[in-house]
C-alpha cells in the first residue's frame, strides 16, 4: 500500500487508464484459466485501492465468463508486525468476507506488491476468519524487493525498482484524478 | 494512516475535539468486526504489556479493557485495591514507577480521585486510559454510549439526548454530555435539584426536574444507576420517592417515541431506576452497549498504546 500524497509535477507516468484497464482485463483473464470452479474465488481487497481493483477485476471476469465472482475486504492494518515503531498508525478498516471460507479460493487483491509485508497480514488476517482451500495473491505492480518469501500469482506490470523509489497508483473512484501508475525518484 | 490520533492517553472527552472523537468510533467500527470472526484476535499489540489498575472496585469496566487487551494479543496484569501496596501506605506515584519499572506499555486506571490519571500521564512514559476517576469523567463509558446511539440511530447530531439520574456525582453522565454536545445533540439532564444543579447548564445542556415532561421529545433515555454506596441523606429522598419521580416505569415508557433508545451503563436497579420490562423491552440497547464497549475499548488501547512512544 503506497498512500503517501505527493506532488505529480516530480514523477513519472508508468500506466496511464488504458494501460490499467488491459494490465486487469489480463489478469482478469488468468483468473478465469487457472480457476476451474470460478464461484469458489472470492476476491479479497486490501484497502483503499486494492478493493477498487478487485471490484474491477470482479466487473472484467462478468463480461467474460458472465459469473458473479464474489468480492471482499481484507484488513491488514490490525495484523501488522509495527506497531509502536510508526509515529503514525495506520488507519483500520472492517474487513468483510463471506463465510465460510473453507472449501474457497481467496485471492488477495492489492495495488502495489512490494516487501510482503502486507501480503503476509493479509494471509494472516483471512487465518482468523477460517481455512481457505488456497490463497492467491495478485497485485497491479509488482515493484520488487521482497523481504519474505512471498509472490504474486497474477500481476499486471512487473517493475524493477530502487529502493528509495516510490510507486504511487491513483484511481478514479479512490482518489478522485485519472487513473495512472506514478514514479517517483527521491 | 491516522493524522487525526496523536495522544497517548485518553483522560476525559473534554479535551477532545470532535474530529478524535468521530476517528475513535471510525476505528471501533473496525475492531466490532473482529469480534465475529471465528479466531477473534489480532496482533495489533502483540509484545505489549497492560496493566488494569483498579483501586475502586469495578468488574464490568475491567473485564471489558481485559477481553480488549487480549483481543489486541497484549498481555494484561490485573492489581485491585486490595491486592495492591496502596493499602500498605504506597502513594499513587510510587505504586505507578514500579508498574513502569516492569516495562508496562499500557496503564488502565479506575481511582476514587478525579485527575489521578492525569497526575500519572504527565508523570509516566506509559499510556494511561482512564477508566473512571471520581465524579470527574469516564471516557470510554461516553464513547460506547456515543458509539451505541451513532450505529442506532445512524447519526449524534440534532438528536435529543435525556441522562436521567444522579448527574452531581456521575463521571458517565460528564464524559456523555462533553462528547454528545461536541458532535451537535441536544442534552437534557434529569433528576432531583440536589443532584442534577442548575449550573450543569453552563456546559451547554438543559437541566429539568420533571421527567414526563422531557421523555416524549427524548431520541434517547440514558439512565443512571442510583448509586447507592455514594448517596448521603441529604441528596437524596429515598428510593421509593425516587422511583416515584424518576424512574423510567413501564407506565412512563408509554410516553416515548417508538424508536427513542433505552440506555443504562449499568449495574442496574431493577425497580429503581428502570422497571424490569423497559430494560428487557424492544426499545433497550443495554446489551449493545456492553458489546460496543469492547470494540471501543480495543480501538482507545490500539490508538494510545499503538503509537510510538
Amino acid at each position: 500500500m503506497q498512500m503517501d500524497n505527493k506532488k505529480h509535477n516530480s514523477g513519472v507516468p508508468i500506466m496511464d487508464a488504458g494501460a490499467i484497464r488491459r494490465a486487469l482485463q489480463r489478469i482478469a483473464h488468468e483468473i478465469i484459466e487457472q480457476n476451474a470452479d470460478l464461484k469458489s474465488v472470492v476476491l479479497a481487497g486490501i484497502p483503499l485501492r486494492g478493493v477498487e481493483i478487485a471490484r474491477r477485476l470482479a466487473e472484467f471476469i462478468r463480461e467474460v465468463a458472465k459469473i458473479d465472482v464474489e468480492t471482499g475486504t481484507i484488513d491488514v492494518a490490525m495484523h501488522r508486525d509495527d506497531v509502536g515503531t510508526r509515529a503514525e498508525l495506520p488507519m483500520v478498516h472492517a474487513s468483510k468476507l463471506p463465510l465460510p471460507l473453507e472449501d474457497r479460493t481467496v485471492i488477495i487483491v492489492d495495488d502495489v506488491l512490494f516487501t510482503g509485508r502486507t501480503a503476509r497480514a493479509a494471509m494472516d488476517a483471512i487465518s482468523s476468519f477460517g481455512r481457505p482451500a488456497r490463497i492467491q495473491l495478485a497485485a497491479l505492480v509488482d515493484r520488487g524487493h521482497r523481504e519474505l518469501p512471498i509472490r504474486a500469482d497474477y500481476v499486471g506490470k512487473n517493475l524493477p525498482t530502487a529502493t528509495r523509489e516510490q510507486i504511487q497508483v491513483r484511481l478514479q473512484n479512490v482518489d478522485k484524478e485519472p487513473d495512472a501508475v506514478w514514479l517517483f525518484k527521491e | 494512516m491516522s493524522p487525526n490520533w496523536n495522544r497517548k492517553d485518553l483522560l476525559g472527552l473534554r479535551e477532545l475535539s470532535a474530529d478524535e472523537i468521530n476517528f475513535i468510533l471510525e476505528t471501533a467500527d473496525a475492531f466490532k468486526q473482529v469480534g465475529t470472526r471465528e479466531i477473534k484476535k489480532v496482533p495489533a499489540l502483540r509484545g505489549k504489556t497492560l496493566v488494569n489498575f483498579f483501586v475502586e472496585p469495578s468488574t464490568r469496566t475491567r473485564t471489558s479493557f481485559e477481553l480488549a487487551a487480549h483481543r489486541l494479543s497484549a498481555d494484561v496484569i490485573n492489581i485491585s485495591a486490595t491486592t495492591s501496596s496502596l493499602t500498605k501506605g504506597e502513594t499513587l506515584k510510587d505504586t505507578a514507577r514500579n508498574l513502569e519499572a516492569l516495562h508496562a506499555d499500557i496503564l488502565v486506571l479506575r481511582h476514587s480521585s478525579a485527575g489521578a490519571p492525569q497526575f500519572l500521564a504527565e508523570r509516566l512514559k506509559s499510556s494511561v486510559i482512564n477508566a473512571g476517576d471520581g465524579a470527574h469523567e469516564h471516557p470510554t463509558q461516553g464513547l460506547l454510549d456515543i458509539y451505541t446511539i451513532r450505529e442506532k440511530r445512524g447519526k449524534i447530531d440534532n438528536l435529543h439526548v435525556v441522562i436521567v439520574g444522579d448527574i452531581l456525582f456521575s463521571r458517565v453522565a460528564r464524559s456523555n454530555i462533553f462528547g454528545l454536545t461536541k458532535l451537535g445533540a441536544r442534552v437534557t439532564l434529569v433528576g432531583p435539584s440536589t443532584l442534577v444543579p442548575r449550573e450543569f447548564e453552563k456546559l451547554g445542556v438543559t437541566v429539568s426536574n420533571q421527567i414526563d415532561k422531557v421523555l416524549p421529545d427524548a431520541d434517547v433515555v440514558n439512565l443512571l444507576r442510583i448509586q447507592h454506596e455514594r448517596q448521603r441523606k441529604e441528596y437524596f429522598p429515598g428510593i421509593g420517592e425516587y422511583t416515584t419521580l424518576f424512574g423510567l416505569t413501564k407506565e412512563r415508557a408509554k410516553s416515548l417515541k417508538p424508536d427513542c433508545l433505552v440506555m443504562h451503563p449499568g449495574p442496574i436497579n431493577r425497580g429503581v431506576e428502570i422497571d424490569s420490562e423497559v430494560a428487557d423491552g424492544l426499545q433497550s440497547v443495554i446489551l449493545a452497549q456492553v458489546t460496543n464497549g469492547l470494540a471501543v475499548r480495543m480501538a482507545v488501547l490500539y490508538l494510545c498504546g499503538g503509537i510510538a512512544t
